[in-house]
């Protein structure tokens, strides 16, 4: 490597014979390939990479953000996160929202995709639908969803109370018991449609004269999914559960504008507690410390995850 | 019906069991969608009711159209200059993700050289850490860059994490580029430059498509970035504005739904004519697993 400090083309068109009718100037090569690398990395080391580094560093710190980076806490800042009892709370309401995306959500959004399926009279209709509040902001799905959980008049007691006689208005954000679960539904209602399209392109790369034959050979509809079309979709199957992993991890600003964390810390998520007690309480040291510990999960996940489940979806495009 | 009208009319009608199994599937759909649409049609009719009627009468029409609950928002130079702040982030975001994500996802996908594969998944790195948990962090750096209260504030940061992403399904549309295509441009006497602007970025249009539409959803909604880092209100974008708004009138359900409806109707618009390119982005390319 030493010798090689400078990039170089692995194949020159004297090294290679078979690629030799390409006319390409080599020596414009390089500096092409600067050139266009050059604008994307310096943003992206600026704005992201040089961030979370320093993340790491200022998690060392006992800091308020505003005074000089003096005060060195050691691992101060994360045996404090990791003992106080509404981070542990909050550690687990992320798996609990992680778990129920997936044993919720993902068979949800699986069962509409097979329901819509390939050739149902009006799927793009349904599908346009399912998939509309995707593209909503945190903002406004959130200021829509407080009206609906409104313990006075919302839409939901209003809809239930037509539906169920003697039915008794319900805080839905307000109840320790059950506004993570209303948070959940909220997420679900905004996140699904993207999983749902994924399965359904998914579905469209499979070749259908192969469930075809299943069904000629006496298979029921049920078998055909179980046994064909699963299967089939499972590299799609893998990339929903990533993605979906990542995304409860990082659930942050619909749960922050519905309740705050709150009641009573009862929907406070790794992200949400990040933000009241490291940027309201202005301990950005602190904070950092949290940041750190949500990426590390993150990182630990993904690593791991890739490695055991995902590499042989990518490995003949690499 | 005698019995010879109905027999060949029974062999094109489809089983039962299948008849019943579609009403089935329907009526899930139909149940589902309704749950999706609900809250999103209250929050439309409700911008022309008072809180009570919204309350009492959710679906319904309102029996006087309030209009004054737009035409306050309408009239009023707030509104507008936030819509204006919107913009200038969306375009700035849009403008600077696309062009630095192609140009990264050219030298990922046709380019050979020592030490690609590793430059590569450095840029990729970023996908672990989305901006929504990442703010903290880069407020911090923002603010060294004395960028508090620019623009640029917001945008850069937003061009940095949407790099990841939109260079990982730029370098998937590139790649299925035939590399005939290229011998021939070559041929031709394209140069390097020549082949990219010419070639490639002409038959990658539906991908840069879907880039645009997909940054542009994610600059025009967020709002941690800018709230933190915009502390002069009138730059402020119209997630803020909203937030304010409902901060102000948060009783009266009627204003607020008339200012979520002034967002949610040309963000439908918006979806119906680019959900095309969403599901490019989201499904094909390197996505499609």
């Amino acid at each position: 490597m030493g010798s090689r400090s400078t990039p170089r083309f692995r194949f020159t068109s004297r090294e290679r014979p078979g690629t030799s009718e390409r006319p390409r100037a080599r020596n414009d090569q390089l500096l092409t390939v600067g050139m266009f690398i050059i604008p994307g990395a310096i943003i992206y080391t600026l704005f992201l990479i040089i961030p979370i580094i320093q993340a790491a560093y200022y998690s060392l710190f006992d800091w308020n953000g505003l005074g000089p980076v003096s005060d060195f806490f050691a691992l101060g800042n994360y045996q404090r996160a990791i003992e106080h009892s509404v981070f542990q709370s909050s550690v687990v309401n992320s798996l609990i929202i992680t778990s129920l995306s997936l044993l919720i959500q993902l068979p949800l959004a699986m069962t509409l995709a097979l329901m819509v399926g390939r050739k149902l009279p009006g799927r793009s209709i349904f599908r346009s639908i399912f998939f509309m509040p995707y593209v909503f902001s945190e903002i406004i799905t959130a200021i829509i969803w407080t009206f609906v959980y409104n313990p006075g008049g919302g839409l939901l007691n209003t809809v239930l109370g037509t539906l169920i006689p003697g039915y008794v208005p319900q805080g839905w954000l307000a109840n320790r018991d059950i506004a993570l679960v209303a948070v959940f539904f909220v997420i679900t209602w905004k996140y699904f449609g993207l999983h749902m399209i994924l399965y359904m392109a998914g579905l469209q790369s499979i070749n259908t004269e192969i469930e075809e034959a299943a069904r000629i050979d006496g298979a029921s509809e049920l078998q055909v999914i179980r046994y064909m079309t699963l299967p089939l979709l499972a590299p799609t199957i893998r990339l929903t559960i990533y993605l979906s992993v990542l995304g409860s991890l990082n659930q942050f600003v619909l749960i922050w504008i519905l309740t705050s964390g709150g009641p009573a810390n009862a929907t406070q998520v790794m992200a949400t507690y990040m933000y009241r007690f490291g940027i309201k309480s202005f301990n950005l040291g602190f904070g950092s410390a949290v940041a750190v510990l949500i990426f590390v999960i993150s990182l630990i996940f993904s690593v791991g995850y890739q490695r055991a489940v995902m590499r042989r979806d990518y490995a003949g495009t690499v | 019906m005698s019995a010879s009208m109905t027999k060949p009319f029974n062999r094109r009608m489809p089983p039962l069991r299948f008849v019943i199994a579609r009403a089935g599937q329907y009526l899930v759909l139909i149940a589902l969608a309704l749950i999706i649409l609900g809250p999103i049609v209250t929050a439309v009719l409700g911008g022309l009711k008072t809180t009570g009627e919204l309350y009492s009468e959710p679906f319904g029409l309102p029996a006087i159209p309030r209009w004054e609950n737009y035409t306050g928002i309408i009239a009023s130079d707030t509104f507008w200059r936030q819509l204006g702040n919107s913009l200038i982030i969306v375009f700035g975001t849009v403008t600077l993700t696309v062009s630095s994500s192609a140009l990264l996802a050219f030298v990922f996908s046709r380019l050979v050289f020592r030490g690609r594969e590793l430059i590569f998944n450095f840029f990729t790195l970023g996908l672990l850490f989305p901006v929504t948990i990442a703010f903290l962090p880069v407020f911090i750096q923002v603010r060294q860059f004395s960028l508090i209260d620019s623009y640029f504030g917001v945008i850069l940061p937003l061009v940095a994490f949407g790099i990841p992403g939109s260079t990982l399904i730029l370098r998937g549309f590139f790649r299925a580029i035939p590399s005939e295509l290229e011998d021939a441009a070559y041929i031709d006497g394209c140069g390097t430059l020549g082949f990219f602007w010419y070639v490639l970025l002409p038959l990658a249009r539906p991908a840069l498509g879907a880039i645009v539409v997909l940054q542009t959803i994610v600059s025009w909604n967020e709002y941690f970035l800018p709230l933190l880092v915009l502390t002069d209100d009138s730059k402020w974008p119209l997630t803020l504005g909203i937030m304010q708004f409902q901060g102000q009138f948060g009783t009266d359900w009627g204003r607020v739904m008339a200012f979520v409806s002034l967002l949610i109707v040309p963000a439908v618009l918006f979806y119906i004519v680019t959900q095309r390119y969403i599901v490019t982005g989201l499904t094909g390319g390197e996505l499609k697993g």
